[in-house]
């Protein structure tokens, strides 16, 4: 199979037929096992359901079967011929924006749920915004249960133009809107009969055709070293091959290069991936660099091209989703990683928490509690090297941990 | 020339990645190495994330004493191959010292007695990361499992406290006595297990092909012949021609039969397969919720 991986991720709140949604993807893309399939018949039955809950494919832990509820990010995996999906499936509760945030946090794609009886409501709200504060590139809308409003055109057209209007707001680069019912199996992955007034792709269709290499930044050469290579051997002398992923951007054999801190410059001399020696690289490659002069480089460190430099600064900007229990507090101070680098730093500043009901600004908060989302500027200790998230997701986001029980309490996004 | 990778160069260039990042933020990791082919693989990335300088990690086989010869054979070759440490932790010695119970009668596997033994493993050799071959797609109470995957001073998995995951940034901070487990596969599956296998020439034990073996089947499950299993009265031992989807221990390892001698043609049967590959393993089938009870419990 070759083709390439998509990520997405999906919203929705509670009984829109999420969990149904994900269930009849892999049922009709052909990803489910007999004997899952034997589990969730079994299941349904002892449930006494006349059709297969494929909702209950996707649930996790014992507690939630129990709860009848998902509480945290799970993953799910299914390929088409063309394509390797990994969905990270979150909840839609509100109290789990964390969940949202750490499932948008890598998607490629976002699917949120809208009942088609209901249109958009406040949840969707939130789920749209986080979707464009944590920029992820494609939205797909799929308006649920078109089963239940007679498959109308006229629901459809109407939730359609309520979300355009409220997302005209927002920074999401591309949406697109998909009547569905997962139930049913309506233009999830068939086409749909009922709704012959729907020309667009199906759900799959869509997912399958997103341009997933395109979302990469190819022009701003990133790399966080992560570690440094030194076989200490007779054959490897006096190799020191600089470990690390491509952020974004390409590198060629012979590029004049900057470290950062130190600024020392050089060439690169040669480009590993293993055994074997690349001409060029690019995001999202893991690799191992050469350069032809011996600087100190070491872990934390960046290097970049010499004509193309990232922000250097202990002052940063950013929007903070909280996830901490003990709420976020003006002056506290946390532990800062950054690509491959860490620090302390402060919060000097809350400019604004977001009211996530409403959409709007709230100034003079001294505090934020768990599942808020800020605007706020920290001071580090160390200065960090950055692009605005806007930009480069990989070197514009970064998350602060708790100095005492070392959880990770914050996901940022730099401005 | 198009700037984009292929899945299964993606998932490698992640998982080294996530290898760098263990070796970086942790001073003392190590790989549970089981013989099967998932921790083959991350074996194989390991080497390739740090080449040309030796792999970094020992590796730790927890022994069962119910294993099967290929699986030892091939274990002490690959050591020899890529020049790594190995540290075997043993059941048999753990129950010797009462550290964990070996149970009776004709359901007795080693499973459970698995888990002490590894935290006594890790607590001795003072590793402060284990990482290993787990996949989220291998079963559902592993569909939520971080990369890196915190546990307490016990070695317990707490489901509703566990660090969330954002971007590419690990957070492996820890208080002492507190270790890690990190999957650097999880984002694989089974077919793209296979598939690079094949790629990448990776070598397997030989019980991952189809070949002839005296076997019992009891329930849905065809177990291999061995001193450690005990016969039910109703049971008789045959030969069939069969190979292993998974490899653990001999007493709970379920066969199936196949033909597939090749690579190609296990993939072709992957392709084809109507159930998951855990979907024969005794351990499992004791309860929907067994899985998740074993993770709690400080199982991979
Ligand atoms: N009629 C109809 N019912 C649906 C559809 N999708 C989901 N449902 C039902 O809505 C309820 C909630 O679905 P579920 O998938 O559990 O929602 P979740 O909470 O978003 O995961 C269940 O009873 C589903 O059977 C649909 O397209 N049409």
């Amino acid at each position: 199979m070759k083709g390439e991986l998509l990520r997405f991720t999906t919203a929705g709140s509670v009984d829109d037929g999420k969990s149904t949604l994900i269930g009849r993807l892999l049922y009709d893309s052909k990803s489910i096992f007999q004997d899952q399939l034997a589990a969730i018949e079994n299941t349904s039955k002892k449930k006494g359901l006349d059709e297969i809950d494929f909702s209950l494919l996707t649930d996790g832990l014992k507690d939630e079967r129990e709860q009848g509820i998902t509480i945290d990010v799970a993953y799910r995996y299914f390929n088409t011929p063309n394509r390797k999906f990994i969905i990270a499936d979150t909840p839609g509760h509100i109290q789990y924006t964390r969940n949202m945030v750490t499932g948008a946090s890598t998607a490629n794609a976002a699917l949120i749920l809208i009942d088609a009886r209901n249109g958009v409501i406040e949840q969707t709200k939130r789920h749209s915004y986080i979707a464009s504060l944590l920029q992820i590139p494609h939205v797909l809308v799929c308006i649920n249960k078109m089963d239940l409003v007679n498959y109308e055109k006229g629901a459809f057209e109407k939730i359609k133009e309520q979300y355009k209007d409220f997302a005209a707001k927002l920074d999401i680069q591309d949406f697109k809107f998909i009547p569905i019912s997962a139930l049913k199996g309506d233009n999830v992955v068939n086409r749909s009969k009922n709704m012959e007034w729907y020309n667009g792709p199906t759900l799959l269709h869509s997912l399958e055709n997103i341009p997933v290499a395109n979302d990469l930044n190819h022009i701003d050469f990133r790399f966080a070293v992560q570690t440094v290579l030194r076989p200490h051997t007779d054959e490897y002398h006096d190799y020191r091959g600089y470990a690390g992923r491509i952020s974004s951007g390409i590198l060629r054999i012979g590029d004049q290069v900057t470290a950062l801190p130190s600024q020392m410059q050089s060439r690169v001399k040669k480009i590993h991936c293993a055994h074997l020696e690349l001409q060029e690289a690019y995001a999202p490659q893991s690799i191992s660099i050469e350069l032809e002069d011996d600087i100190d480089i070491s872990r934390g460190d960046m290097v970049v091209k010499t004509t193309n430099q990232p922000q250097n600064s202990q002052e940063i900007d950013a929007m903070i989703c909280w996830m901490g229990e003990n709420p976020m507090q003006l002056n506290g101070k946390y532990s800062i990683q950054h690509t491959s680098r860490s620090g302390r730093a402060i919060i000097k500043e809350i400019v604004y928490v977001v009211d996530l009901n409403e959409l709007k600004r709230i100034e003079g908060k001294t505090t934020m509690e768990k599942n808020g989302i800020a605007r706020i500027k920290i001071k580090t200790t160390t200065p960090l090297f950055f692009d605005s998230y806007r930009t480069n997701r990989n070197t514009g986001s970064f998350i602060l941990i708790d100095e005492t029980n070392f959880n990770t309490v914050g996901a940022g996004m730099i401005i | 020339m198009s700037y984009r990778l292929e899945h299964l160069e993606e998932l490698e260039a992640e998982s080294i990645f996530v290898l760098r990042e263990a070796f970086a933020q942790f001073e003392n990791p190590c790989i549970l190495f089981s013989g099967g082919k998932d921790s083959i693989v991350v074996t194989h990335l390991a080497v390739k994330a740090f080449y040309p300088a030796k792999i970094p990690f020992p590796l730790v086989h927890i022994d069962t004493g119910h294993n099967f010869d290929e699986t030892i054979a091939f274990r002490d070759e690959l050591v020899q191959k890529i020049g790594a440490q190995l540290v075997i932790g043993s059941v048999q010695e753990a129950i010797d010292n009462g550290l964990a119970q070996d149970e009776k009668g004709v359901h007795a596997t080693r499973n459970t007695a698995q888990i002490p033994t590894l935290i006594d493993t890790i607590e001795k050799n003072q590793f402060d990361a284990a990482m290993g071959g787990a996949r989220r797609d291998e079963e559902k109470a592993r569909a939520k499992e971080r990369f890196f995957s915190h546990r307490d001073d016990f070695g317990q998995w707490d489901p509703k406290n566990q660090r969330p995951e954002l971007w590419n940034l690990f957070n492996g901070k820890k208080k002492f006595g507190e270790h890690f487990r990190v999957f650097p596969i999880s984002n694989w599956t089974e077919m793209d297990i296979w598939e690079y296998i094949k790629k990448e020439k990776i070598a397997l034990p030989s019980l991952y092909f189809s070949h002839e073996r005296e076997v019992i089947r009891r329930g849905g499950t065809i177990l291999a012949n061995s001193p450690f299993i005990t016969l039910k009265p109703n049971e008789k031992v045959t030969t069939e021609i069969v190979r292993f989807r998974t490899i653990g221990d001999l007493t709970i390892t379920g066969a199936v039969e196949s033909e597939a001698s090749t690579l190609d043609h296990i993939i072709a049967e992957v392709a084809a397969a109507r159930e998951t590959e855990r979907g024969n393993r005794a351990d499992d089938q004791r309860s929907e919720a067994a899985m998740e009870e074993r993770k709690k419990e400080g199982y991979f």
